[in-house]
C-alpha cells in the first residue's frame, strides 16, 4: 500500500474519499524503479463514471501486460477536492502509485463526449502540465487523446500532442517502443512526435495547418512537416477474439455506474442508422467468438466477485450466437447467483423469454427506441423499426406480464414536420390502448406506465447527417412543448409520462461536435472562468459559454444551424474511418427521399469499410 | 452453518464506509468461492450480519460479521481462502463456527474498546491527561445529543465502562449496543466543551481495538470478544 497523495484531513473532508485512494482489487502495482515507461490513463470525469468505462479497462490490462510499462488510472477530482488541490497546490496524482501525473511519460485521455472538454483542461491544469501543447517542454508527459470524439479532434487540437484515431489495441505497443528508442538515443520531444506522426492512426496536430475562407469555412488543411501524411486512417482490430481483454478488471470499493462484469460481444453495428456516429465509425461489425466469451464470463466473475454480468455492444440482438451465449449465461449465473442484465435487445419472442427468466417482470420495463414518431421519418433516419413491430412486441410483453414501457425519440431530425412530432404522442397512445385491449380488466396488475423521452438531434461527423443543419434552441423548445401538448390531448394521457433533455447543452454539444480549431480559444476561456463538469446539469453554466462565444467572435449558428455544402472541406475530412464520403452523400440523399437502406447482412451498401478486409463484409465469402 | 468472521481494517481502507464494506465482502466471498447461503428471489443476496458499523476514518483491529455457509472444509481453510481475496488493509483474523442458538453479530454487540489519540499538532495544551482523567472520574457527565427532532441532555457516565490513559493515548471501553451506541468522539467532545476547548473534526485518531458481547458469569455481567462464543473446527 502506498502512502496517499492526500493527507487524512483532506480525505476526510471530501465526499467519497474512496475515489482517490486506489488500492482496489485487481489494481496493478509495480515497482516504479523497474519500469521504463509510466502511462497515466485518464477518463476525464468523476471516478464512478470513469471506472465504468470498458475501454480503459482493456487498455489498462494491455499496457500492464508489458513488464516495462506501468499503466495507472486518473479521474477528475470532484469540485470539492478540486478546490483544495488548487489552494494547496497539490499536483494531480495517479491512483496506483499516488505519484504526480506530471512525472509520467504519457498522459492518455479517453474522450467519450464533447461536454467533457473542459474537464480535460482541469486534468491538465491540476497536473501542472501546460494546457497548450505548444508550451510543453521535454519534462512534460506526452498528452495523447483517444475515443470517439477524436473523429473530430479539431476543437481540442491545441491541447493534445497526439490523437490516436481508432481502437487502442493495435498500435500502442509500437508507439511505446518508438518512445523508448527516441528517449534512449537522447532524442527530443519534437523528434518523437514527428516519428509518431508517421505511424498509422496517429494524428499530431502541431504538424498540420488550417487556412480559412473569408466566410469562416476551411480553405485548406495540410501537413507542414516532411513525411507527415495528409490523411490519417483509423486503427482497427480485425480479430476481436484473439486480442487483449481484461480477465481481471479492477473492482471499485464504491458503487459505480457500471458495477458489473461487462462482456463486449462485438464491435460495430450492421444497422446504419443515419444519426448514429458509432454505427459508422466502428464499421465493419466484428464478432467475438462465443466460446471465448463464455470463458471470459466465467473467469471475470471469479476474479471480480461481481454479482452481475452485462453484455455490451451497439445492438446485441444482431450478434449471431446470442442465443447460445445467453443460454449459457442463464445456466451459469443461476448456479452462481449472478444477475444478468441485457441492454440493447430488440423486443421479440426470444428476448421476452430471456428477460422473463432473468428479471422480475413486474419491476422491469420494456424499452423501445423508435427515435422518430412516424414511419416516414424513421425511413429518413434509417431506423428499421416499424409501428407494427413495436405493437407486436408490446402485445407479447403485456401478455407476459409487463406493464411498463420506455420509449426513446429524437426531436429536430432532418425533414421533421409537426405531423412527425404528433406521431410520438399517437404511438404512445396506441401502446396504452393496446394494453387495455389486450389485458382484461381483472387480469391487470395496475395501470400501464409509459415513459416517453426525447433528446435533441445533434448532427455528428462521419454520419450521413454531417451536413445537416441543427435546429435552433428555440425550435427545440417549441418542439418539446408541441410533443407535450400532443401527449396531453391523447385519450390515455394519464398513462404517459414525458421527459425531455435540456436544449442549452445540446446546442453546445452541437457546436463542439462539428467545430474546428477556432474553438480551442473558447474552451480555454470558459475553463478559466470556472466551467467544468458541463455534462453534469447542475454544474453547467450556459451564460458563461454564451458570453465567451461572443467575446471570441464565434457565431454559434455557423457551427450548428447552418447547412453545409457537400463540397465544403469539413474539419474532420483528413481522417479516414473507412466509410467513404461518396457513401455518406448517397445516404444523405436517400434520407431526403425517405428511402431506407438495408443492413450489412441483408445487402452490403458499399460503404467503404471493406478496406479493412474482414468482419461482416466478408462473412459469407470463404 | 453460521460462521463468525473477525477482521482488521487499517491504512487507506479506513476511508471505505460501512455499506461499501458490506459490498466488498460480498464480492470477496464470491472471489474466494465460499459455499455461502443465499436468499431466494430474483436478486439473491448473501445472508450476512455485521456487528457495529465503523465510521469512515476509523481503523479497527476487531471487526466482525456473520455469514451462513452450506459447506466448508474447516475454519482455517475458510480463513485462508478469504485472506487470499482481500485487498491491502483488510485481514481476516479468525473464523469461528457459531452455536445454533447464538444471536447474530449485530444483535450481540454490547461494548467496544477504542484507542484514541490526538493527531500531531492537535494535542491540547498543558497536562490534558490529568484533566481528562478527572473529567472521566466524575459521577455524572452530562452531554448534549442531537436527535432528529430535538437536542437532549443525557448522562454519559453509565455508558463508559472503563478507561485508561497511557502516554498520549486513551483506551476507552464504551457501550456499543443498539440502545446506547456511544461514539468515542462524543466523550472527547464533552471533555472539550467542559474545558472550553474547540476540538477540530480531525483532531482525533481512533482505532477500534475490540468489539464485545456480554454474558453473565457468577451473577455478574462480563464482556467477551464477539468470537469467543464460537469454536473452530
Ligand atoms: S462494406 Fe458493406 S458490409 Fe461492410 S460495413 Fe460497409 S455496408 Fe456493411
Amino acid at each position: 500500500m502506498n502512502n496517499t497523495a492526500l493527507k487524512d484531513e483532506i480525505l476526510l473532508q471530501v465526499e467519497k474519499p474512496a475515489r482517490y485512494i486506489g488500492n482496489e482489487i485487481n489494481a496493478v502495482m509495480k515497482d516504479r524503479n523497474k519500469v521504463a515507461v509510466r502511462f497515466a490513463m485518464c477518463f476525464p470525469d468523476v471516478y464512478e463514471i470513469g471506472m465504468s468505462h470498458l475501454g480503459i479497462q482493456i487498455l489498462y490490462d494491455m499496457f500492464n501486460r508489458r513488464e516495462d510499462v506501468w499503466c495507472e488510472r486518473v479521474y477528475s477530482p470532484w469540485t470539492d477536492l478540486d478546490k483544495i488541490m488548487r489552494q494547496e497546490k497539490i499536483p494531480l496524482f495517479a491512483l496506483e502509485s499516488q505519484d504526480p501525473v506530471k512525472n509520467f511519460d504519457f498522459l492518455g485521455i479517453t474522450i467519450q463526449y464533447e461536454m467533457c472538454y473542459t474537464n480535460i483542461l482541469q486534468i491538465l491544469d491540476l497536473s501542472q502540465i501546460p494546457l497548450l501543447a505548444s508550451e510543453r517542454t521535454q519534462d512534460d508527459p506526452i498528452v495523447i487523446g483517444g475515443g470517439p470524439c477524436t473523429y473530430n479532434p479539431e476543437p481540442i487540437a491545441a491541447f493534445f500532442d497526439i490523437f490516436y484515431i481508432g481502437e487502442g489495441e493495435t498500435a500502442y505497443y509500437q508507439l511505446i517502443d518508438l518512445y523508448k528508442t527516441v528517449k534512449n538515443s537522447g532524442g527530443s520531444r519534437k523528434e518523437f512526435l514527428l516519428e509518431a506522426a508517421k505511424m498509422p492512426g496517429m494524428y499530431v496536430p502541431m504538424f498540420y495547418q488550417t487556412e480559412y475562407n473569408e466566410d469562416g469555412t476551411i480553405k485548406a488543411f495540410y501537413p507542414i512537416a516532411e513525411g507527415v501524411p495528409e490523411t490519417v486512417r483509423k486503427e482497427i482490430v480485425m480479430d476481436v477474439t484473439d486480442t487483449y481483454y481484461p480477465e481481471k478488471p479492477v473492482v471499485p470499493f464504491i458503487k459505480v455506474t457500471q458495477d458489473r462484469v461487462v462482456l463486449e460481444i462485438q464491435r460495430g453495428c450492421i444497422r446504419g442508422c443515419r444519426f448514429c456516429q458509432a454505427g459508422q465509425i466502428y464499421r465493419p461489425v466484428r464478432e467475438r467468438d462465443v466460446e471465448t466469451l463464455k470463458e471470459y464470463a466465467v473467469k471475470m466473475l471469479k476474479n471480480t466477485g461481481h454479482e452481475e454480468i452485462s453484455l455490451s455492444s451497439l445492438s446485441s440482438s444482431d450478434y449471431s450466437s446470442l442465443q447460445e451465449l445467453v443460454n449459457f449465461l442463464i445456466e451459469e449465473c443461476a448456479r452462481k447467483k449472478v444477475n444478468i442484465s441485457l441492454p440493447s435487445l430488440r423486443i421479440d419472442a426470444f428476448s421476452l423469454d430471456v428477460m422473463s427468466k432473468v428479471q422480475d417482470v413486474r419491476k422491469s420495463s420494456l424499452t423501445f427506441a423508435p427515435e422518430a414518431g412516424s414511419q416516414r421519418l424513421r425511413d429518413v433516419i434509417n431506423k428499421g423499426l416499424t409501428e407494427e413491430v413495436i405493437l407486436q412486441g408490446a402485445h407479447d410483453a403485456f401478455v407476459g406480464g409487463w406493464n411498463r414501457v420506455k420509449l426513446y425519440f429524437m426531436l429536430g431530425l432532418p425533414t421533421e414536420t409537426e405531423e412527425d412530432i404528433r406521431g410520438i404522442a399517437d404511438l404512445c397512445n396506441e401502446i396504452a390502448k393496446l394494453y387495455y385491449e389486450t389485458i382484461p380488466k381483472e387480469e391487470r396488475k395496475g395501470k400501464i406506465q409509459i415513459v416517453a423521452s426525447t433528446s435533441f438531434f445533434i448532427p455528428k461527423p462521419f454520419t450521413p447527417f454531417q451536413w445537416s443543419p441543427m435546429n435552433t434552441k428555440e425550435d427545440f423548445i417549441d418542439k418539446a412543448y408541441l410533443t407535450r401538448s400532443a401527449i396531453m390531448t391523447q385519450l390515455n394521457q394519464k398513462s404517459i409520462k414525458y421527459n425531455w433533455h435540456e436544449a442549452d447543452v445540446s446546442m453546445l454539444e452541437g457546436l463542439l461536435a462539428r467545430g474546428d480549431r477556432k474553438l480551442s480559444e473558447v474552451l480555454l476561456k470558459v475553463y478559466q472562468k470556472g466551467c467544468m463538469f458541463d455534462a453534469w446539469g447542475e454544474m453547467f453554466k450556459n451564460d458563461i459559454w454564451m458570453e465567451t462565444l461572443e467575446e471570441c467572435g464565434i457565431d454559434l449558428s455557423f457551427y450548428t444551424t447552418r447547412e453545409r455544402e457537400l463540397d465544403e472541406i469539413l474539419p474532420w475530412d483528413f481522417i479516414d474511418c473507412g466509410v467513404t464520403k461518396t457513401f455518406l452523400i448517397r445516404e444523405w440523399e436517400k434520407a431526403q427521399n425517405a428511402q431506407g437502406s438495408p443492413n450489412c447482412r441483408v445487402q452490403c451498401q458499399g460503404c467503404g469499410a471493406t478496406v479493412f478486409q474482414g468482419g461482416v463484409c466478408y462473412e459469407n465469402q470463404n | 452453518m453460521k460462521i463468525r468472521i473477525k477482521f482488521s481494517k487499517t491504512g487507506v481502507m479506513k476511508f471505505i464506509g460501512h455499506l461499501d464494506m458490506m459490498r466488498y465482502f460480498q464480492k470477496a466471498i464470491r472471489r474466494a468461492e465460499i459455499d455461502v447461503t443465499y436468499t431466494g428471489g430474483y436478486s439473491p443476496h448473501q445472508v450476512m450480519s455485521f456487528a457495529a458499523p465503523l465510521g469512515v476514518g476509523l481503523e479497527s483491529q476487531g471487526e466482525y460479521f456473520d455469514i451462513e455457509v452450506n459447506s466448508m472444509l474447516n475454519c482455517e481453510d475458510l480463513k485462508q481462502k478469504l485472506n487470499s481475496a482481500m485487498s491491502d488493509g483488510i485481514e481476516i483474523l479468525s473464523v469461528k463456527i457459531l452455536p445454533d442458538d447464538a444471536g447474530n453479530a449485530m444483535a450481540s454487540v454490547a461494548a467496544a474498546k477504542y484507542k484514541i489519540c490526538f493527531r500531531k499538532g492537535y494535542e491540547p495544551d498543558g497536562n490534558w491527561q490529568q484533566i481528562l482523567q478527572a473529567f472521566l472520574e466524575q459521577d455524572c457527565i452530562m452531554v448534549e445529543k442531537e436527535t432528529k427532532k430535538s437536542k437532549k441532555e443525557f448522562n454519559l457516565k453509565p455508558y463508559l465502562f472503563s478507561w485508561e490513559i497511557i502516554d498520549n493515548s486513551v483506551i476507552l471501553t464504551v457501550d456499543a449496543s443498539s440502545s446506547g451506541n456511544i461514539k468515542p468522539s462524543l466523550v472527547f467532545h464533552a471533555y472539550a466543551v467542559s474545558q472550553e476547548l474547540t476540538l477540530s473534526e480531525f483532531a482525533l485518531q481512533v482505532t477500534r481495538l475490540e468489539t464485545y458481547t456480554s454474558k453473565m458469569e457468577d451473577g455478574k455481567q462480563i464482556f467477551i470478544p464477539l468470537d469467543e462464543i464460537g469454536y473452530t473446527a
